[in-house]
């Protein structure tokens, strides 16, 4: 029982995986590069949401409690994380697909964006270190230990709710690809920009559009850890995030679905790996799945053979 | 010498040296995201030779050895590391570092999540010498046929085929020897604090190395040096003139502008400081002295 228990609390957590592994796999399906700053997002909103929470904004926290009042802060931070985060992003954007555009005829010169990306999980990490220092900011959850049983199992009710919102998002961005306009746009960029700048696909337009769904997913992400796990700080970003990425993998590059179901997994396998053997030994069956995958079957569960094969 | 002064000797040192164990791979086109890894391994063979309680050898024979050990490790994963590219590359690498740091946080006779202590200590003069004799060898590398074959590689890897070079024989040594200047960077590292954690080598030890050879040029030889003293003076510089001004936010926050640095950098030189069309213009115009004078630059 106990070990279903700790299943239950590997797919909570997984939860929070898929969105960070969706968005990486989003920007790599569609303009096929490894964005590191969704870590750095990811961390911005968690952080800006225990900031709103405990009124440590740098202004406008008596406007917010005004407005929410004390106990209803937690709404305003996921507003404020929410806007923060789109901003970032398509601040983002612009230093990092547009100068990808311009093409540099030679193998990394191409990891202009991962380097622009790599400065800026720096540039964010250290704005947070120097307003709320690179300690542990800790929270109040709002929901105190909201708990129900199910047989002897005990679920929470925030991780439910963020993991039936998480699989909910994705079954939006699902739907938007499938079915809407922009999504057919999108999936005509991820096959090929130029063509689908001929075909009439507004390029420069629909790409800050890829970055703010990302940062979307990070934003919630960031915010529903907060709330549930009430322990931030500014390198939750290097640490959790990064995760994401081997169940990004796992499941297949530029596969919506295979990273849902990576990002469950490597949730199960960090919860039952720290079960089993310990917390210090939780990076190696990840990391080490990640290689493993990575050098016999890099397509992962889902993928496609021709992502991310190319240069960058 | 003052001890500020020596202190960020040795930093700017140990990064020269980390980031000549990048470049060689990235100059013929392969992204390493896992220095950390690599230095862990350098720094913890190294450690263990040395230590009485462990093999008990001499310094230097530690610090062979580890290099040694590090580059066959290396060696044996270069292999398995050919069959990705571009982005499975840079994330198998990552993969491998955090799976090295997860081993050696696990292994008891390391000293575990505790650290390890290192016996002997390596002065500064031996670090200086080191790194001064690494950038001699890579300057040597690059201007034989392994390293022209190297940034054939970079510029197009299917025409390096037809003109009948080893693809495959060039990347595993260039990945190799990188191992090696990367085991021998974390072996002075251990020698000279004589302490080593796994939680030193992380993440950000790894990207910041990447960043010190992109930003410098992986076209040249002088890349990662440029930019290794780049990374390691600027901050230090704003740091002080922060001071001087008597502004300690900005000496706190100044990797904030570092980071903003490094965007800008991406978009008006994006193929890194030093390329080699600098360095042939810099060349022609001062006929006499290439070398001379590109190093004037930094």
């Amino acid at each position: 029982m106990l070990l279903l228990q700790q299943l239950i609390n590997g797919l909570m957590l997984g939860g929070l995986y898929v969105m960070v592994a969706v968005a990486f796999t989003l920007i790599i399906g569609m303009l096929n590069f490894l964005n590191f700053t969704i870590p750095a997002l990811f961390m911005l909103a968690a952080v800006m949401m225990w900031a709103t929470m405990t009124s440590n904004l740098p202004f406008g926290n008596e406007t917010l409690t005004e407005i929410f009042g004390e106990a209803n802060l937690w709404i305003g931070g996921i507003i404020v994380a929410i806007v923060i985060v789109s901003l970032a992003s398509l601040i983002i954007e612009r230093f990092t697909y547009r100068y990808m555009k311009a093409k540099y005829g030679d193998a990394t010169e191409h990891a202009l964006p991962l380097v622009s990306s790599l400065g800026f999980l720096i540039m964010f990490e250290h704005m947070v270190i120097s307003g709320y220092g690179s300690d542990a900011l800790t929270v109040v959850s709002p929901f105190g230990n909201a708990t129900f049983e199910i047989g002897s199992l005990l679920f929470s009710y925030p991780q439910v709710i963020s993991l039936i919102l998480s699989l909910g998002i994705v079954f939006m961005l699902h739907y938007i690809i499938r079915r809407t306009k922009l999504g057919r746009a999108l999936r005509s960029i991820a096959e090929r920009p130029e063509t689908a700048t001929l075909m009439g696909v507004d390029v420069l337009r629909i790409v800050p559009i890829v970055y703010v769904i990302t940062g979307l997913l990070c934003a919630i992400a960031g915010i529903l850890f907060t709330i549930n796990y009430t322990t931030v700080d500014a390198y939750i970003g290097d640490t959790v995030a990064t995760v994401a990425i081997a169940g990004m993998v796992l499941g297949g590059l530029g596969s919506v679905w295979g990273a849902v179901i990576g990002g469950l997994m490597v949730g199960i396998l960090e919860v039952l790996s720290i079960y089993i053997v310990g917390a210090d030994f939780v990076k190696v069956p990840i990391w080490g799945l990640l290689l493993i995958i990575l050098i016999f079957k890099p397509t992962g569960l889902f993928g496609h053979s021709a992502i991310g094969k190319g240069k960058f | 010498m003052s001890g500020y002064l020596e202190s960020q000797l040795i930093i700017l040192c140990l990064s020269i040296i980390y980031a000549y164990g990048i470049f060689l791979p990235a100059a013929s086109g392969q992204l390493n995201l896992g220095a950390a890894g690599f230095i862990t391994l350098g720094a913890y063979a190294s450690g263990w030779f040395n230590l009485s309680d462990g093999a008990g050898l001499s310094m230097p024979l530690s610090i062979l050895l580890a290099m040694l050990f590090t580059g066959a490790i290396s060696f044996m994963i270069a292999f398995p590391i050919q069959r990705t590219r571009g982005v499975y590359m840079v994330l198998a690498t990552f993969a491998f570092a955090e799976v090295v740091s997860g081993l050696t946080i696990n292994m008891e006779f390391l000293g575990a999540a505790a650290g390890m202590p290192v016996d002997d200590h390596a002065p500064v003069t031996t670090l200086v010498i080191a790194t001064i004799a690494v950038v001699l060898f890579c300057f040597y590398l690059m201007s034989t046929r392994l390293g022209l074959a190297l940034r054939s590689i970079h510029d197009d890897e299917s025409v390096s085929i037809l003109f009948g070079v080893n693809v495959r024989l060039a990347k595993v040594a260039a990945f190799t020897v990188g191992g090696m200047l990367m085991g021998l960077g974390g072996a002075l590292y251990g020698h000279h604090y004589n302490y080593i954690e796994a939680q030193a080598f992380n993440v950000l030890l790894s990207i910041y190395i990447l960043l010190y050879v992109l930003l410098g040029g992986t076209q040249t030889a002088w890349g990662p040096l440029v930019g290794a003293i780049f990374f390691a003076v600027v901050p230090e510089l704003i740091r002080n003139l922060a001071i001087e001004i008597g502004s300690t936010w900005l000496a706190d926050s100044r990797f904030i502008f570092f980071g903003a640095f490094i965007v800008m950098m991406m978009v008006v030189r994006p193929e890194g400081v030093v390329t080699r069309a600098m360095q042939d213009r810099l060349g022609s115009r001062f006929s006499s002295g290439r070398r001379k004078n590109s190093g004037d630059e930094e």
